[in-house]
């Protein structure tokens, strides 16, 4: 876009791009490259990346879109809190469209329930105090990005004395995810581009481990399609060299140890919980439950939610998917019964999410297919 | 929805009508060919243009539209320049010179008098400018709960002109023309439904377009198809063009105006400027040895003065619209899904 913002990217991005190339050229077999977050997925594809690349270099897309890796069973619960609690749930935008078991939020409010899309956490404190008589539960989804957020609208109601709000926390952790990931043994990964908005949080220390004991490169990226393209050339300089190492291209937000102040407030509030994953299934201190000075805040309490295990819905790949053991054509739903417009996985209901990318974005045959282009 | 249904209609697909059906999107689009066409297709609707017109009856054309924009009142505008804005649009992309509107309001129990007539004042300053008057009317009251203040609904008549504009006349090598910077109507709305506290620059592009498409029409004879990328966005358009055209479109990246502060609202959000509505804008297709004329008789007018050129229609019959990135990538453009939902983070 044509903006007087917008300065024009194409000789750095054309520069990178060489550097990939030449790179790649020295390694003669295909390498791949995870990124965890829904943002860089999104970018990539809306700049048309993937299109630049050169053919032996694949960008996969790993368990980094919140919408994706929440289970259904999180979903049902919410759905749950709405018909039979008759709460008010809040919720940001993309998890309206996420199927659980038995429909999506989405659905239930066609029917009825009382879902309110909020733009904040503290839009949900806010319609919480403005009316007592609602039960308001707030769909704490997220990575370590969005956790302070939670955490604040917790410490806000409390502050508050509120007595109508809670969370039902879904929120993650990034790096057991990680290191689910690469222990699994069944993941080929030859290095990570590290989520640019959680190390704002955690900082980029935290991915040195992976350096260290996998011996993989790392690069935390800005979300620009030009300072992926830079990340992307820089990881596969640092394979062909056979040197990984921790850069950080996104120092002007991230630094070596994060936000301290994010990182106590989630501290104070939120403590590691064993978590499941959709996709990944349960890891050992994967979530963010509320710590038990906060557990009247805990809608699964307050309301003594069960916590069943649902079965995903056959067929459905997006957990090889968002783990990279799957790219979304070797899905057969893909295209075919799951498509934006009737989305069965949860990595096509998110514009986040990866089907949902390379439906839209990329593969034209695909969307012949479907018949979205005739 | 109950737990019990046992066919697998996920999202927003199933039995029940959801906020995305009217979005303007691909939902919207399953919504005419499941439900309405079947019942009520005929030559004249099936053809799907923003105004029907109709051949034997001395030569006119029909539009109708409802607005249902919260808040009633947003920077750049108000749900009153909306309503003549979009009918007179609709008819003038057509080709058609708008001779009446006729008014329906349907008003809540409980509506302060003065936001009426604010409103009431809006329609009949645009009306004026767009030149054209509303002829008819009706006003309903529903009781509080069952609206949402002030619903609109504008139908509007106008005279057909000689011009054929229809996606049939669209040829390989014609040009791609858009009227000035994207994205405006859509983000200044949804920045003041959502988010009232934000103090933004972003304002509405609502306004009536019908005498700068009347010289444009008049002064250049190469122009073949108009729209207004109104929900759906440029995306909306281009995809739709390229897919009743079966033929293969391409726009730039680079030459898509967008001001900074709404490509910077639509990206705290989430949310591409490509689909995002507008409201005074026009896509234009023309013929190429026209398209320099017609640049020049859009700028001549203060509502095209950022006009243009940002894409071409090719030879590949392969119906796709493709995005040519900034980074020199391409890309798939598809027509939005439904409802526009902001991202997480």
């Amino acid at each position: 876009m044509n903006t007087t913002a917008v300065f024009d990217s194409r000789e750095q991005t054309h520069q990178s791009l060489e550097r990939l190339r030449a790179a790649a050229g020295r390694l003669n077999r295909p390498v791949k490259f995870m990124e965890i977050c829904g943002t860089h997925t999104m970018s990539a594809f809306r700049c048309g990346l993937h299109s630049l690349m050169p053919e032996n270099v694949t960008l996969l897309s790993g368990p980094g879109c919140p919408v994706c890796v929440t289970s259904q069973s999180d979903i049902d619960q919410l759905i749950d809190l709405a018909h039979h609690a008759k709460a008010t749930i809040c919720t940001y935008g993309d998890m309206l469209r996420v199927a659980g078991s038995h429909g999506s939020l989405e659905e239930c409010r066609a029917a009825g329930a009382d879902i309110r899309m909020v733009y904040s956490s503290l839009d949900a404190v806010e319609i919480a105090r403005l009316d007592f008589s609602r039960q308001v539960v707030f769909a704490a989804v997220g990575f370590e990005t969005t956790t302070p957020s939670s955490a604040v609208a917790v410490l806000e109601a409390e502050r508050m004395g509120l007595h109508n709000f809670t969370i039902l926390s879904s929120h993650k952790r990034i790096m057991p995810a990680m290191r689910a990931l690469l222990d699994s043994g069944d993941v080929r990964i030859d290095g990570f581009l590290c989520p640019g908005h959680v190390a704002v949080i955690v900082g980029a220390d935290v991915f040195e481990p992976i350096v260290r004991n996998y011996h993989l490169p790392c690069i935390i990226a800005g979300f620009e399609g030009p300072q992926i393209a830079a990340a992307l050339a820089r990881l596969t300089e640092l394979v062909a060299d056979g040197t990984p190492a921790l850069e950080n291209y996104y120092s002007q937000a991230v630094t070596a140890h994060g936000n301290t102040t994010a990182q106590k407030v989630i501290e104070q509030v939120f403590v590691p919980a064993d978590w499941q994953w959709r996709g990944l299934g349960d890891l050992k201190d994967s979530g963010l439950a509320l710590r038990p000075h906060y557990a009247h805040f805990d809608a699964r309490l307050r309301f003594s939610v069960r916590r069943e295990q649902v079965k995903e819905t056959p067929g459905c790949r997006c957990g090889d998917v968002i783990t990279g053991r799957a790219t979304p054509p070797e899905c057969r739903l893909f295209a075919t019964a799951c498509t934006p417009v009737r989305a069965i996985g949860p990595c096509m209901v998110s514009s986040e999410g990866t089907c949902q990318a390379w439906f839209k974005y990329s593969r034209v045959k695909f969307a012949r297919k479907a018949g979205v282009l005739s | 929805m109950t737990a019990a249904s046992p066919s697998r209609k996920t999202s927003s697909t199933g039995s029940r009508i959801s906020l995305a059906h009217g979005g303007g999107g691909q939902l919207t689009d399953e919504l005419f060919v499941s439900a309405i066409l079947p019942r009520l297709g005929n030559s004249v609707l099936n053809d799907l243009l923003d105004s029907a017109q109709f051949a034997g009856a001395g030569r006119l054309a029909m539009t109708i539209d409802s607005y249902i924009v919260q808040p009633l009142k947003f920077p750049g505008g108000d749900i009153g320049r909306l309503c003549i804005s979009g009918t007179v649009n609709d008819l003038a992309v057509c080709g058609a010179r708008p001779l009446g509107i006729a008014l329906s309001l349907i008003l809540t129990e409980g509506l302060d008098r003065q936001v009426l007539e604010d409103v009431l004042d809006s329609i009949a300053a645009t009306a004026n400018l767009a030149d054209v008057k509303v002829v008819t009317g009706d006003t309903k009251v529903v009781g509080h709960g069952h609206g949402d203040g002030i619903y609109i609904t504008t139908a509007g008549v106008g005279a057909a002109g000689p011009y054929v504009l229809h996606p049939s006349q669209v040829r390989p090598g014609d040009v791609l023309i858009i009227s000035g910077p994207i994205a405006d109507h859509g983000m200044a709305v949804m920045l003041a439904r959502q988010m009232p506290h934000v103090k933004s620059a972003v304002r509405s592009d609502v306004a009536p377009l019908n005498h700068m498409i009347a010289d444009l029409l008049e002064g250049v004879p190469g122009v073949v198809f108009l729209r207004d990328p109104t929900r759906g966005g440029l995306a909306g358009v281009a995809a739709d063009l390229a897919a009743r055209t079966g033929l293969h479109i391409t726009l730039n990246e680079t030459d898509i105006p967008v001001r900074p502060q709404t490509l910077h609202a639509a990206d705290m959000l989430g949310i591409d400027p490509l689909d995002v509505a507008n409201e005074g804008k026009i896509v234009v297709v023309v013929r190429p040895d026209s398209a320099a004329q017609a640049l020049e008789a859009l700028r001549e007018d203060k509502h095209g003065k950022e006009a243009c050129i940002v894409g071409s229609v090719g030879v590949d019959e392969d119906g796709i619209c493709e995005l040519r990135t900034s980074m020199g990538g391409r890309r798939i453009l598809q027509k939005p899904y439904g409802e526009q939902l902001p991202r997480i983070c």
